[in-house]
Order: structure tokens, then sequence, then C-alpha cells
């Protein structure tokens, strides 16, 4: 029996995310001309010398898509550290501390929930004399990391409960200790779920900051070639060598990551596999319906519902009925 | 009167949650050394040939309009006083236009592709999503992986495509704006038939990605729930699958209602860039126009209008959950 069972889903999405990912890395190695180089005229179409034709200033389009890929890539990590890390740290202390810490984090959690972080970027973005690549995912990731606190939160607040933290508490385990190596393991599915989406979240984000204009100065990213690309207005000109390339990166890697995370919840939570159970009863040849659902695993709990649906719960009602329990 | 009791604290939460985005809607452009005022009238003077004195007076008559000749939490409370006049100042790059009309005029085009949308996306998403969990098999897999990739794309990407194929390529649908040249906004037939012809192609282009966002969903909820003891229970004691079928519904609806307010909580900052796309005069043009004029009152204005409707929204989240979550009932009893 696999520890782990990964589906073709997964395959393909760790597929497609390694193809976005090698373009970005390994791209501006292979293409030797400068995103900013004057290598044409105004709009070329492609042709064998300029594979993707060039843009409004007669700058290659694929040296475009490449290093603005590899931008936009940048942005997505880091902001998506970021925000994982604050969202874990914060989520990982109030669970598992509960009492008027927990409020107290939780409070701050719900306000920054509550407030539509697009507009803390966007006062922060305008705020800002010069944006780079990196100051820009600074911002998003500062302000991504509350739906990754909440989910972690809920998690951490059942596994306190569990029995193996106590034998550490009599152990003589310090806090810090109990949380990094009795707690955090048994969080790592939803902190690598939570990851793969705020990579996503971030580089869309950072796609429609640069749309709004407020994208990184200096530097080309995906965002910033479909700004100029609306702005010279290739669309309506039919120049769709110009918009098309960074509209369909965007979305391959949208897409690529979203699959990834939803392969991934497929691996964590049983219950989702129904494919495999299904063929599993034809292979056994019984006829007769269900009889029990899927033994859950050890680590999951009864609130797993309510992470998986975290962005559609609303926001006081999971603490609010767990305090009832407690 | 113990619901009473739950619906006043979860209003002190939210009036709490409102002071605190104001507060930063109004310090965070701040955060600049030196004010607007100079780079405006460093532009003037850059774009024409005034002459200093003249600059000078135009300098002093915008510190004293927008008050930045104060001290910073002078200019805080004078901004929650003209706030709770309803009074959202007054434009700098198209001054002296005042931002209440700049909004008036750009909130309705932003509702009207946003609610229709929303709307028929959660009816249809949440649809497809249960048909598809019920049915499972290949129905299931093509449905859902259709879903994750309309959820997943960029709604910008979406208008995109739909603007070069359908306007550019088919050219059978205008490619940008939200009326004829010609025409000026007004309640009569030929006008609402030429803007609906101006309407189909952001409107598609939003309610593709709600559909697949919504179907996700309800899938992922509806699956958990068939899995669940009651429901082999019902099985067990041969209940048809139509009546287990409307038991399952009913519990995966309620994430979705949830869902609902909150989509129409981003119904005013939820299309930015699509109507940017489209150059539909909306929220997110007038934003966009904010922003790269330095527009800060409009900016100011746009991102509070977004914050208060989203908090809106969670507020009419809390009082929905009160109403038809019984957990949510007995906790507040203290039954639990």
């Amino acid at each position: 029996m696999k520890a782990v069972n990964f589906t073709p889903r997964f395959w393909v999405a760790l597929g497609l995310v390694l193809f976005t990912l090698l373009l970005g890395l390994v791209g501006p190695l292979v293409v030797h001309t400068d995103p900013n180089a004057v290598v044409g005229g105004l709009y070329d179409a492609p042709s064998a010398q300029q594979w993707l034709g060039t843009d409004n200033e007669g700058q290659s389009v694929l040296a475009n898509l490449v290093y603005g890929t590899r931008t936009s890539l940048i942005v997505g990590l880091l902001a998506g550290t970021i925000a994982t890390t604050i969202g874990l740290v914060i989520g990982l202390v109030a669970g598992f501390q509960g009492g008027w810490l927990d409020d107290a984090l939780m409070g701050m959690t719900n306000v920054a929930l509550a407030i539509p972080s697009i507009v803390v970027v966007i006062l922060l973005s305008i705020a800002l004399p010069s944006r780079g690549s990196f100051t820009l995912a600074l911002v998003i990731g500062v302000t991504g990391w509350p739906w990754t606190a909440r989910a972690v939160r809920a998690q951490a607040t059942s596994v306190r409960t569990r029995e193996h933290i106590d034998v550490a508490r009599l152990s003589g385990a310090r806090w810090g200790s109990i949380l990094a190596w009795d707690v955090l393991p048994y969080l790592l599915s939803y902190v690598v779920m939570a990851f793969v989406l705020q990579v996503a979240g971030a580089i869309l984000t950072e796609a429609a900051l640069s749309m709004l204009g407020l994208g990184p100065s200096g530097s080309v990213s995906l965002g910033v070639m479909l700004y100029w690309a609306l702005a010279w207005g290739s669309i309506r000109t039919g120049a769709w060598w110009a918009f098309m390339p960074p509209t369909l990166m965007l979305t391959l890697i949208a897409f690529s990551l979203l699959l990834l995370q939803s392969s991934l919840d497929e691996v964590f939570n049983p219950r989702l596999r129904r494919g495999r159970a299904a063929r599993r009863k034809k292979v056994v040849g019984v006829t007769e319906p269900a009889v029990g659902a899927p033994v859950p695993i050890p680590i999951e709990s009864g609130e797993d519902s309510d992470v998986e649906v975290g962005r559609g719960v609303e926001t006081s009602s999971g603490t609010h009925t767990r305090g009832g329990n407690g | 009167m113990n619901f009473t009791r739950y619906l006043g604290r979860k209003a002190l939460w939210y009036i709490g949650a409102l002071f605190v985005a104001l507060m930063l809607n109004f310090f965070l452009p701040r955060l600049i050394p030196g004010n607007p005022v100079d780079s405006l009238v460093s532009q003037l003077s850059r774009g024409g040939g005034s002459s200093g004195e003249q600059m000078k007076a135009i300098y002093e008559n915008y510190m004293r309009e927008f008050g930045l000749d104060k001290p910073l939490w002078q200019q805080f409370f004078i901004y929650m006083g003209q706030l709770f006049q309803g009074n959202l100042g007054t434009s700098f790059g198209q001054y002296p236009a005042s931002v209440n009309g700049l909004v008036a005029n750009a909130l309705p085009w932003s509702i009207a592709i946003q609610l229709p949308a929303i709307l028929i996306g959660w009816v249809v998403g949440n649809t497809i999503g249960a048909i598809a969990a019920f049915k499972g098999g290949w129905f299931d897999r093509g449905a859902f992986v259709s879903s994750l990739f309309l959820s997943s794309m960029p709604y910008y990407c979406l208008a995109i495509l739909l603007l070069f194929g359908f306007g550019v390529i088919l050219g059978v649908l205008p490619v940008g704006g939200a009326y004829s040249f010609g025409l000026s906004p007004e309640l009569s037939m030929a006008f609402f038939g030429d803007a609906i012809s101006y309407f189909w192609l952001p409107f598609w282009s939003l309610v593709l990605i709600f559909i697949g966002g919504q179907a996700v969903g309800m899938r992922s909820m509806a699956i958990y729930e068939l899995g669940s003891d009651y429901v082999n229970y019902g099985r067990g004691l041969g209940l048809s699958d139509n009546r287990i079928v409307r038991y399952i519904f009913r519990n995966a609806m309620l994430p979705q209602i949830t869902g609902l307010a909150l989509s129409i909580g981003g119904l005013v900052g939820g299309a930015l860039i699509t109507e940017l796309v489209f150059s539909y005069p909306g929220i997110g043009t007038l934003l966009f126009n904010a922003i790269s004029q330095n527009d800060y009152p409009v900016i100011q204005a746009v991102t509070l209008i977004i914050t208060l409707a989203v908090l809106a929204a969670n507020f009419a989240v809390e009082i929905a959950y009160g109403l038809i979550d019984p957990r949510i009932r007995a906790a507040s009893i203290g039954d639990r």
C-alpha cells in the first residue's frame, strides 16, 4: 500500500507547473535578446527572425514574455512565502494557545479578512514612490495572510486535543518545540495547499495591479505586458501577438497551480477520491450500494469541511460553534 | 432576545472593522513624504505657461481646498466629518468635479454588468456542481476540470480573449464602450437596446468565471455530504435517491449562500480590470484614470466604497447565518 496516492491529475498539474517554472528560470538563458532592446518596427508580425513579433515599442515579445514570466513567478513565490509564513505563525499560535491570545489574533485576522486586500494593496501601491518587484511582492504578501491564518488555526485547534500533545507536555517539551515538532507536521498538508493558492493569487494580483498602472516600475512582468498591450490598443488593431502570449501564460500559470492544489486536496482528503473507490468496487464485483464512508485517515477531523470551504464559510460561525463545543 | 444580543455583538464588531478601514483609507496614501499638491502644481508648471504668481495662487488654493495645510490628525477629523455628511471631496484630476458626482456616474455601470453575472453564475454553477457530484464518472471529471479551468482563469484574460474573438475576429459585437457615439444615457428603449449590445461581452467574461468557481465549490461540498453518516443511514433505510439528493442539497447550500453574499459584496470592486479591457465607464475605469492622474480623493472614495460594500455583505452573511443555521441559534442560547 502506497503511503501517498497521486492521481493522474496531479502529474498533469505538476508537469504544467514545472513547465512554467522552467520557462521562467531557463528561458532567459536561452533567449539572449534584451527585453528592452528595439529589434524591429512597431507591432511587427511574428516571423522567422522574431518568433512572436514585436510590441508597441519594437521590442521582442518573446524576450518580454520570458523575462515577464520570471518576474511574475518571483513576485508570486515571494509573496506566497510571506503570506503563508505570516498566516502559519498566527494560525498556529492562536489555535494552539487558545484563550485571550486566540481571541485577539483571530479578531485581528477577521478585521484583515473583512477589508478587501485589493483595496489595501492599491492604497499601499499608490503610496510607494517607486515599486520594484520585491516591494510589490512584499505588499501583496503582507495583505494576503488572513485566509491561511484561519485555516491553520482551525486545524491547530483540533490537533491541540490529541493525546500525543499531552504526552509531549508531560515529557517536559517546551512550547515552541511542541508547536514545531508535534503540531506542525499534522498541518503540512494544509500549509502546502495554502501556499499553492497564495502563489497563484499573488501572481494574479500582481497582474491586476499592473493593468491598473501600479505594476513594478523598471521591469517587465506578464501584467505589465498586458498593460501596454491594452494602452496601445493592440486588441482592437488586431495585433494579437502583443496580448495573446501573456494572456495565455497567465491562464496557464493560474490553471496549473489551481489544478495542483486540487490534486493535492484529493491526496490529503480521501473522501474526495470517489473515482478510485468506485473503481475498487467494480473490481470486487459487488453490486450492493456502498455500505460505509471511506475510513478517514487519523490526522483528519470533523472540521475538514470548515477548512475545505474556508472561503465560503462565514467569518465567525466556526469560532462561535467551536466556542460552544469547548 | 439572545438573537438580538448576537446581532448587537456583530454590529459592534463591524463598526470596529469599518473604523480600521477608514484609518487605512486615510493614512496609507499619506505615507509619502510631501503631498500630492506639490506634484500637481509642478505638473501644471511643466505643461503650461502660467506665471510664478499664478502658480503660487493655485498652490495656495489647492492647499486650502484639500486641507493639506493643517496637521495630519486635524486632516483626519476633517475627513471623517466630511464623510459623515456624505461628502467625498473634490477631484484633483478633473477639478472642480465632485467625487460624489463621478462615483454616481460610474457606479450604475459596474452594478449593471456585475449583478446579473453574479446571480446567474450562482444558480447555474450550483446546479452544475451538484449534478457533477451526484453523477460522478466522466461527466463529473469533465465538468470539474472545465469548471476548475474557468474559475482559475483570470477574469481579465477571459475578457481579452472574448473581446478579440467576438469583437475583432468575428466582428459580431462592439469592441468597447457602453453605448454608441451620439447617444446619451436616458431611460428609453432606443438607448437600452443600444446599451445591451455593448453589455454582452463584459457580462459573459464575468458569468463564465462565476459559474466555474461556484461549480467547483458546490461539487466539493456535495461530495463531502455524500460520504456523511446521515446519507449512509438514509440509504440503509432504503430512501429514494431523490429524497437523499434534497437532503444533501440543503446542507451543501449553506456555504454557497455565504459565497453569494460575499460575491454581492464584491459587486463594486470585483470587475475593475474587466471594465478596463472593454472601456466600460464603471468604477474600474474611474479608478484607473484616477491612479494615472494621481487623483487621491477619487482613489480614496473608490477604495472606501469597495470596502463598505464588502463589510456590508459580511454583516448580511452574519445575520443570514443567525437565521438559517440552527447551530448558530443553539450556540447563542447556550444549548450547546
